[in-house]
């Protein structure tokens, strides 16, 4: 992927930014630009900066040196990990994507606003469980309770962090499909994640991550064996399958047999 | 049941009463936002550190919304400049200067003024003394209360429920914060007297918990738990005339009784509900720069 040429039209530019919550930095010189329909995963291990990448982007953390510029006019929208959630919280469905509406201060929504909130429901397939609390929602489903939320806010940019952690094979499937929808209809995305096989080889676009930022472009320049040992630490054999990479571990391969 | 009817006759009693209701309501309705943020051990903190003022204030004879506010505020500033420049948790914070507070208002009554009923009072509640100003101060509270939760009520839930989504979506969270601090604050100022330094972090608590247990809609829990706030206010205050035991004590042990009963009725659904109910979004806190 060409850095340069994607800078030159951007939503959301983060330029030689490093961040820490303490002494020793999270994230050193990152550079990095999600430019109008991109769609793009970042990958690398726990602890490699993802989370403190997103909250640069969304403007919860501000780098110590470096600048991240964000086109003034762009709605950014963001979804956070599902376990960082109190899902014990007293609200349904509804009243939790209610929460993104704007304009309004009263506590009750409009019609025009209840008449929203199903039809974006109805869209995600979880239209009949509006009333449901929160934590009676299966992994899948409250991933898509929080996307809902976010497209109430009709966003240009949506950041999602680890959207496909605690979800069966299906609901990562419909995810990705759903996604790719929203992708098409002109909506940047830029996710996390661990999943190379599921998730990271079916992107158009990924970052190797792991303090800075170590490789850029499609899945096959990303998922392969130099880089991915450097992003995390272990030598990874990587095969093609119906001209897709697919990771082995070969580590736990080799441990495993001698073991046996 | 004329015995049950006899206190009507008191002017003071109607009015105890109407303060014992609007401060349980009120309590109540804080309550919500308190418990779910788990925030209760600062309104147990605040209470005990505005005692300090509460007492500082009685002897130097300066009046007590004035002198308590302002230790309160005081020592809700200390507590955020401690955690932030030494490294110290916020609860062990609290723990450190709201407690000092507290003995340093013991031990000013102690030397210097009457440790007689004004000092019961102040520490379990009590009615006798609640003049028309105290009345009026309480009333303005819950009033200004009801408009800040019902102006900023999506702020106020999408800030409890998730504040680093909130700050990304609109909510001005650092703003919400404080204004809830301030409400808070307020509220323990109009009701510390009549319930009591000791016994109020209950009454902001139990019935936020009760109506947990009876409802997972946050709209519904609101107005549950306000309801259920003002009814231990008035059950309790009237055993308080009929049983001689301080106001305070009464609208807790009514608070603790229904909380009981409500337990045996929902069962282990309604005790489910309460599990990390006031367990806050595990999300880091907002980052601030410090280059």
């Amino acid at each position: 992927m060409n850095l340069e040429r994607i800078t030159m039209d951007y939503l959301v530019r983060i330029e030689g930014a490093t961040f820490g919550y303490d002494a020793s930095p999270v994230l050193e010189d990152v550079t990095l630009a999600v430019g109008p329909r991109a769609f793009i995963g970042v990958v690398g291990p726990s602890g490699s900066g993802k989370t403190s990448l997103l909250r640069l982007l969304i403007g919860t953390a501000v780098p110590q040196r470096g600048t991240v510029t964000r086109r003034p006019d762009v709605a950014v929208a963001y979804v956070p990990q599902l376990e960082t959630v109190n899902w014990n919280f007293p609200v349904t469905v509804a009243e939790c994507v209610l929460m993104a509406r704007t304009g309004r201060t009263l506590p009750w929504p409009t019609r025009h606003e209840r008449a929203e909130v199903s039809r974006v429901l109805d869209r995600l397939g979880i239209g009949a469980l509006a009333e449901r609390h929160i934590r009676e929602l299966s992994g899948g489903q409250q991933q898509r309770m929080f996307i809902a939320r976010a497209l109430l806010r009709r966003p240009q940019l949506l950041l999602m962090d680890e959207p496909t952690t605690g979800v069966d094979i299906t609901s990562r499937h419909d995810m990705l499909h759903l996604l790719g929808e929203l992708n098409a209809e002109g909506v940047a995305i830029l996710l996390t994640t661990h999943d190379l096989n599921g998730v990271a080889a079916h992107l158009p676009q990924l970052v190797a991550l792991n303090r800075t930022v170590l490789a850029v472009g499609s899945a096959r320049d990303v998922i392969n064996g130099p880089v991915l040992e450097r992003t995390f630490g272990a030598p990874m054999e990587v095969l093609e399958h119906l001209g897709m990479p697919v990771v082995l571990d070969r580590y736990d391969t080799a441990d495993h047999r001698a073991s046996a | 049941m004329e015995a049950l009817l006899s206190p009507f006759a008191y002017a003071f009693f109607i009015k105890g009463l109407g303060v014992a209701t609007l401060a349980g309501g009120l309590c109540g309705l804080i309550g919500v936002y308190i418990t779910l943020r788990g925030m209760s051990y600062i309104g147990h903190g605040l209470s005990h550190a505005i005692f300090g003022g509460f007492a500082a204030s009685s002897i130097i004879n300066i009046n007590y919304y004035l002198g308590a506010g302002v230790w309160g505020l005081a020592s809700a500033l200390a507590i955020n400049k401690v955690t932030r420049s030494w490294r110290i948790g916020a609860d062990a914070a609290i723990g450190v200067i709201t407690t000092s507070s507290f003995a340093l208002g013991v031990a000013l009554l102690s030397h210097y003024g009457d440790k007689g009923p004004a000092f019961d009072a102040a520490l379990f509640g009590s009615l006798i003394g609640v003049s028309a100003a105290d009345v009026w101060a309480l009333a303005s509270i819950t009033t200004f209360t009801v408009a800040v939760i019902f102006l900023n009520y999506r702020a106020l839930l999408f800030a409890t429920f998730d504040p680093e989504v909130a700050d990304v979506s609109g909510v001005r969270v650092a703003r919400t914060d404080a204004l809830l601090m301030l409400v808070l604050s307020l509220a323990i100022l109009a009701t510390l007297t009549v319930i009591g330094v000791t016994l109020v972090a209950a009454t902001l608590v139990i019935p936020a918990v009760v109506a947990r247990m009876l409802t997972h809609r946050f709209s519904r829990m609101l107005w549950l738990s306000t309801v259920i706030g003002a009814g231990c206010g008035f059950v309790g205050m009237n055993l308080s005339y009929h049983l001689d035991v301080p106001s305070g004590t009464m609208i807790v042990l009514t608070g603790a009784l229904t909380f009981t009963v409500v337990l045996s009725l929902t069962g282990g659904r309604g005790l489910a509900r309460t599990v990390r109910v006031d367990s806050h979004t595990n999300a880091a806190p907002v980052v601030v720069s410090t280059s």
